[in-house]
């Protein structure tokens, strides 16, 4: 009789919404958890971490790792499970591009330990107490990990076989993607496991979208009140759907707000942000300088907007006047 | 004619072509900075293609700003075919900043901030656990 | 499933003796000192969390400490964002209630640009936010801390799960949970786009009405979440303060600290988990203080300590005095048990009812049992699902106009939301284009963070007397910690995950002598 396959799921800087996907697969999650064998998932049971050390190299069939590399705590982990799984997949917009504490790396660290434990406005800190690595009290020590200066996507880290993109990937897509794993239907290493093309393919509003944009404003989502059947380019609201990766069906839209990009860009693109950038810019209508910058300041923050998934993976990766330990401005 | 020989030519058809990665990805191969040479205002033999190119240009300076990149590093002139004279000026004086400015060197950056995790892969490799990240 | 089994049972007799053996090693460690057992990961909890537990040389504990390993820094890099962005930028905070921060975050934005929702806009925010209290709460019960007293804290580790709550109350109720939190959470995701990280938050109103033609059903969702609720509140009864033992334990000192409880009230004090004031009562009951979030800052301090990212709230007024109880201290808590401890009621028929009962059952306000948590959540729950009906019945619920547009300058706005875990705080600065300058959250979690060391550390000393350590030892304590429903992510504005736990007991010359996994 064939052993079920191993399969581990586990979470770095992540903030638990791919766990609650898993879980959202609702009844579906029967199915799963009777044909393979978790061996790792520590929302749902224990394990030890000596008990994944103490596991042959290539054990486990499949792990399915979510949130970005921000310590070195995860980074230990992220290579641990690398040896151990035959196929490491990375799961959720962290794992794949760094996702939004990817934003982080436009500050440096020390940046952020200092606003947290003595500039921000409740802090009562006058010793200037930090969480330290290493603590002693009274012959007691204690430890943390250490914060990176840089915010990973996990390929950054270690080789990665696949990838399930979304913040949070929808069950459905999840779905597929398992599906894909245990019935041996997995495409070329490396592949995203999501339809290759641009998500206003899946938008219920695509029939209004026109075949020549020509921007005269940006409207901020906050500043008119949002048609929810028209599609949201033309309405002057940024929405990132002609950059982005399709499979989510589009459920921003259908809350009636724009696309974010959390699917992150398809094959062809190489920085999803950039890809955005050149799109919408593009369909600016003006040709002066005056008036390109007017309709351009409806987009005040383009690093949040065009890389608020994919921050660490875009080409620049990081603020690249931050150092390591000094900001430098 | 002559121009700097630390730079390197890429011809396309038209400015329009120009996608923002192709500036971006050449700024982290190495390129302490990016010049881009169009055809003026009106003179676009595909009709908007330098327009378009404009406005792009115009909201990645200020990303690239926002990313810590000066904005004498990317640049953008009207240069027609017949302004050879002026495509030279143009060049000398980009070269002249960007050593006012010093290199970009992101390859090297990348290097510098990836050393973070060198010596904690020896480790892993060598013993394996979060019992070690913890020793750091 | 069945691997842990193995495990399990491979380990017990393995475990006795290496148990024996290191019984005998552990006499001779007392006599060279110090002892320390390291409980990492922490389980059934948002977040990531390590216990470290150091024993004198009598092998009692000295001081146990909850450490929380990560930080993310989303009040850093929130700095140049948009601040209509911030709903769904924080609500990547924590992936478990998104809808906490969202709301926290869209409240905020109704301060910074002095705009108020419209009513169909306000209440949709209502309901959603019900909706959500009434699922994440349920997703405590059976499947968080819950087990703990379904399944019982002496059960099995391989119990102590979803799988042995169904084993206890069977596969029909079983299914019933996770179909009742499936719709629940369609109903979240109809008005934000989807369920985790929902989008419907903006200044001004939510960005969708609720169409005509869906009311019947969302109706129908409701009367079963109500029915789902009282059915919970029956479960509890029924599995848990039938239980003499579990009563006791519920109880006992161990699990006990009086400390200052802070929550959110309505204008009659009755409790409110979208808007309100935020009323502060002492150790005794009384009023300490009464405050609208827009003061929060006068009330509420952070404190730091070298061994954790995350941060330790306290009093301001009072002054950080130590991981202390009692009326000197400035240390307080916030969830279930404090909302309960701080209002005069619910503001709900079948709720009030309920909450009537759990005090003349602990005897009276304020009820000062940490584990009294999970029976207040279960409270909260009816509240929440009788709100909803109530919402879905009040026809201003599928006015389309569910959104002002702000027209004034924006400068600074706080918002305060009840998490299901405690009150959130987020405050925003911003330039005159919205742009975020400055930004502070006081998440849920570190308002109770100080309190959570103190039941940990008390539990630890409770119940580790000797050097003994034991299965239902690695349980208890985690319960200390697991009745708060904590959030760890949220806390660190990080967020690690959940993780089981591990007691690694090491002999003087640091060689593993036993290993135990509980979860």
């Amino acid at each position: 009789m064939p052993t079920k396959p191993k399969i581990a799921l586990y979470w770095c800087a992540s903030c638990g919404g791919c766990e609650e996907t898993v879980v959202d697969l609702a009844e579906d999650i029967l199915g799963l958890v009777a044909a393979v064998d978790i061996v790792l998932w520590p929302v749902a049971m224990d394990f030890k971490y000596a008990e994944v050390r103490a596991m042959p190299d290539q054990s486990i069939a499949a792990t399915l790792l979510n949130g970005a590399i921000r310590s070195t705590e995860q980074e230990a982990m992220a290579r641990l499970l690398r040896r151990k799984s035959q196929l490491l997949i990375a799961f959720g917009s962290c794992a794949a591009t760094g996702g939004i504490p990817g934003l982080a790396n436009q500050f440096s660290r020390e940046q952020i330990l200092k606003y947290v434990y003595e500039e921000a406005p409740t802090v009562v800190n006058e010793a200037k107490t930090r969480p330290q690595l290493k603590w002693q009290e009274n012959g007691r020590e204690v430890s943390l990990p250490q914060l990176h200066n840089v915010v990973r996507s996990l390929d950054q880290v270690v080789e990665v076989d696949y990838y399930i993109p979304g913040c949070p990937p929808t069950p459905k897509v999840t779905k597929a993607a398992l599906g894909a794993l245990l019935e041996g239907r997995l495409p070329a290493k490396g592949s995203v496991l999501s339809p290759d093309i641009a998500l206003c393919q899946e938008c219920k509003r695509k029939d209004s979208k026109p075949t020549n944009l020509a921007f005269t404003e940006f409207k901020r989502p906050h500043q008119k009140l949002i048609d929810p059947e028209q599609c949201l380019l033309a309405q002057g609201i940024v929405c990132l759907g002609p950059a982005t990766r399709s499979g989510c069906e589009a459920q921003c839209p259908s809350g009636n707000m724009p696309c974010t990009g959390c699917f992150g860009g398809t094959d062809r693109v190489k920085d999803q942000g950039a890809k955005i950038l050149s799109s919408l810019c593009s369909n600016v209508a003006p040709k002066d300088e005056e008036g390109i910058d007017q309709v351009l300041a409806g987009i005040p923050d383009p690093v949040g907007t065009f890389y608020r998934y994919g921050l660490a993976k875009s080409l620049l990766r990081r603020k690249v006047n931050v150092g390591n330990g000094q900001e430098t401005k | 004619m002559k121009y700097p020989s630390n730079a390197r030519v890429i011809r396309v058809m038209c400015s329009g072509r120009i996608d923002p990665q192709f500036i971006l990805d050449a700024l982290a191969k190495g390129a302490d900075g990016v010049l881009i040479g169009g055809c003026h205002p009106n003179d676009c033999h595909y009709v908007e293609g330098n327009y378009k190119l404009l406005r792009r240009y115009r909201l990645l300076q200020r990303m690239l700003q926002d990313l810590g990149i000066e904005a004498d590093r990317v640049r953008l002139e009207w240069i027609s075919a017949a302004e050879g004279e002026k495509l030279k000026r143009v060049m000398f004086d980009m070269v002249a900043k960007l050593k006012a400015l010093g290199p970009l060197g992101l390859p090297e950056k990348f290097k510098d901030w990836d050393q973070e995790m060198e010596a904690l892969e020896h480790q892993v490799a060598a013993q394996a656990g979060p019992e070690v990240a913890h020793a750091h | 499933m069945w691997a842990m089994d193995r495990r399990r049972s491979d380990m017990n007799a393995a475990t006795q003796q290496v148990w024996n053996e290191g019984a005998a090693r552990a006499n001779a460690a007392y006599q060279m000192g110090r002892r320390r057992f390291t409980i990492d990961p922490i389980t059934r909890l948002e977040g990531h969390g390590k216990i470290d537990i150091f024993l004198n040389e009598q092998g009692n504990v000295e001081r146990a400490y909850l450490q929380v390993p990560e930080l993310r820094g989303f009040e850093v890099f929130s700095i140049g964002r948009p601040a209509e962005d911030m709903p769904q930028i924080t609500s990547r905070i924590c992936g478990v209630c998104p809808t906490a921060h969202h709301m926290a975050a869209t409240k905020a934005l109704d301060d910074l640009y002095q705009v108020e929702p419209t009513p169909a806009g306000r209440r949709i925010r209502e309901l959603v936010y019900n909706t959500f209290m009434l699922e994440d709460h349920a997703l405590h019960v059976y499947v968080l801390g819950g087990p703990d007293f379904i399944v019982g804290p002496q059960a099995p580790a391989a119990q102590r799960n979803i799988v042995g709550v169904i084993g206890k109350v069977g596969v029909e109720v079983g299914k019933r949970v996770i179909s009742m939190r499936r719709k629940l959470r369609e109903v979240i995701a109809y008005f934000g786009g989807k369920v985790v990280h929902p989008v419907l938050g903006l200044p001004g109103g939510v960005s969708k009405g609720l169409a005509a033609a869906e009311l019947p059903k969302f109706q129908e969702i409701a009367k079963e979440g109500l029915e789902f609720a009282l059915f919970t509140n029956q479960v509890f009864h029924d599995l848990v303060l039938k239980n003499p033992d579990y009563v006791k334990l519920i109880t006992s000192a161990d699990y006990t600290h009086k400390t200052y409880y802070m929550g959110m009230v309505d204008e009659q004090n009755r409790v409110n988990f979208y808007d309100g004031k935020l009323r502060v009562v002492d150790p005794e009951g009384k009023e300490y203080a009464k405050f609208a979030a827009q003061q929060y800052r006068d009330y509420v301090a952070e404190h730091v300590e070298p061994w954790s990212y995350m941060k330790f709230c306290y009093l301001k007024p009072l002054g950080w005095q130590g991981f202390e109880e009692g009326p000197k201290s400035s240390v307080y808590a916030v969830a279930p048990l404090a909302r309960l401890n701080v209002a005069e009621g619910m503001a709900t028929p079948q709720a009030e009812q309920a909450r009537v009962e759990y005090f003349q059952t602990l005897g009276g306000r304020p009820v000062h049992h940490t584990l009294a948590n999970h029976w207040a959540r279960v409270v909260e729950m009816i509240q929440a699902a009788e709100t909803m009906v109530a919402l879905l019945n009040d026809p201003e619920i599928t006015s389309q106009d569910v959104r002002t547009l702000p027209t004034k300058k924006p400068t600074v706005g706080i918002g305060a939301v009840e998490a299901p875990r405690g009150t959130l705080f987020h405050q925003y600065e911003t330039d005159e284009n919205g742009i975020i300058r400055k930004a502070n959250m006081i998440v849920a979690t570190q308002n109770n963070a100080a309190r959570i060391a103190m039941s940990v550390d008390r539990a630890a000393k409770g119940l580790i007397k000797e050097g003994k350590v034991s299965e239902g030892l690695l349980n208890m304590v985690e319960m200390a910690f697991r009745a708060y429903d904590p959030c760890l992510g949220c806390a660190t504005h990080s967020l690690p995950g959940h993780l089981p736990l591990v007691a690694n007991i090491y002999g003087p010359e640091h060689e593993l002598v036993q290993q135990l996994v509980q979860g």
